[in-house]
């Protein structure tokens, strides 16, 4: 059995998912840029005292989920997400949604991703990709990341749907409920209501750990690294920074590219020209980020490492911080 | 980031697939472009990998002077923690914490042996014998 479906290439796994279910509603319409922007996926967030794979925990990214419900929300889309305890539920229930004609959003872990190089197959959750089919013992994956889509058996993908630890997907599948055509109206509404929403997270979070000021809070951490915990092991939290940053389903500088290219869209459905202006703001942001990101590599590689450097580094982010939050100001200005 | 800028340094990943990145066209509209990776990952990426290799050595160090048990080894080996161990054993922490001894381990259950060689997808024989069979 193999749906209907046509494979997309994306740059954020959870976005890419998104814009992918809705194609068919939406008739294309809903892009990866837009479904990040509508499901307020850009965000910041330092925790403190938790570490994941010995190092900080740092996240760019809104909590797994929360783009597809934002971005189904704002369109008036009902969501359908199941959760499992039992594996056979969750294989029969997956099953049943593809007999129906349904693609279905799975959340996994990529652990035991098969199809990933083993460099990237670390123990986290919040990964996502589409199952459009079943050809014999092997599902017909539509992995966003991926240029051409791929297979897992049924052994493969209950353990990466049931990949354990924090964020445990549990089996967990979501799709759109039924959908009448969405409207440009409707983009419109929702656009507005996105960018609302990811102003709230990134200013008005009480506490000093997430949104600008978290970022900012992160650069001051930084420059006490070295002291703190010794030039091997700042080099490797810093390697970390990076990793969150950039690697693959994570975005980071990468992210604040894909929110400047879904204020230019933006732009397109509700003519405001301020828009395309504070999209050179966030494409400014994402520069510094990667330019951060160099530094930060001249540092684990040992090409710098004196109290000045981490104190650069530590500028850096307190610079993006400042960025970010002028343009997020701006972002709260408009009258819409 | 200008499209020319996108970064085309081949990395463990580009070797399997190319990632989308949004970057601007000379009249300043994004547009996607494919990379095959970018150094500046890589490396962080590397440094993950030395850390995570020296753990694992220091890991097989301890085991074979007698000083913990070859679930340290394996944990290490993938990449665990005991949250994450506990969760896939469905062992509580302090029972996994005990069984790192190397005393208490030689006299678990073949079942309560199973499950770890469950969670590292392994056979209880190469647990035993701290074997691996992966590159």
């Amino acid at each position: 059995m193999k749906l209907d479906f046509e494979h997309q290439q994306s740059a954020h796994c959870e976005s890419g998912v998104t814009s992918s279910l809705l194609r068919s509603s939406s008739g294309g319409k809903i892009t990866e840029p837009l479904a990040f922007g509508i499901g307020a996926g850009l965000f910041f967030c330092y925790i403190p005292l938790i570490k994941i794979n010995n190092g900080p925990a740092i996240a760019f990214r809104t909590f797994p989920g929360l783009i597809f419900k934002r971005t189904c929300n704002a369109l008036g889309i009902p969501v359908v997400r199941q959760k499992f305890s039992s594996k056979e539920k969750a294989e029969a229930a997956l099953m049943q949604c593809l007999q129906q004609g349904q693609p279905a959003g799975c959340q996994v872990g990529v652990y035991y991703l098969s199809y990933f190089p083993r460099e990237y197959r670390f123990h986290f959750n919040a990964h996502n990709l589409i199952v459009f089919g079943k050809e014999e013992d092997r599902y017909l994956i539509s992995d966003p990341v991926m240029e051409t889509v791929t297979q897992l058996s049924s052994y493969e993908l209950e353990r990466v749907r049931f990949a354990k630890g924090a964020l445990a997907p549990k089996g967990q599948i979501y799709y759109p409920g039924s959908v009448a055509t969405i409207s440009d109206e409707q983009i419109r509404k929702a656009i507005i209501k996105g960018i609302k929403n990811n102003v709230n997270q990134m200013l008005h979070i009480p506490g000093n750990f997430a949104g600008v000021k978290g970022i900012a809070y992160t650069g001051k951490k930084i420059k006490k690294w070295r002291d703190k915990l010794g030039l091997q092991k700042a080099g490797s939290y810093l390697a970390q920074l990076v990793r969150m940053q950039e690697e693959i389903g994570t975005g980071g500088g990468g992210f604040r590219y894909i929110y400047a290219a879904f204020l230019q869209e933006a732009f397109r459905y509700t003519h405001k020209e301020e828009l395309l202006d504070i999209s050179k703001l966030f494409t400014e942001a994402g520069d510094l980020w990667r330019t951060s990101a160099v530094h930060a590599a001249g540092i684990y590689k040992g090409r710098l490492g004196s109290q000045s450097d981490f104190d650069q580094m530590g500028d850096y982010l307190i610079q993006v911080a400042e960025l970010e939050k002028n343009a997020f100001l701006a972002l709260k200005k408009i009258k819409w | 980031m200008k499209k020319e800028q996108v970064p085309q340094d081949l990395g463990a990943l580009g070797k399997i697939t190319k990632e989308v990145c949004y970057a601007t066209d000379s009249s300043g509209k994004y547009m996607t472009e494919l990379s095959s990776g970018w150094e500046v990952k890589t490396e962080a990426l590397d440094v993950a990998w030395q850390d995570v290799e020296a753990r694992i050595a220091n890991a097989k160090e301890k085991v074979l002077n007698g000083e913990a048990s070859p679930v340290l080894f394996f944990m290490e080996y993938r990449l665990m923690d005991m949250a994450i161990l506990a969760d896939y054993t469905g062992f509580w922490k302090w029972q996994i914490k005990r069984h790192l001894k190397p005393e208490v381990f030689v006299s678990l259950s073949e079942k309560k042996l199973q499950k770890y060689a469950d969670a590292f997808n392994t056979s209880v024989a190469d647990l035993k014998n701290m074997t691996v069979h992966e590159a």
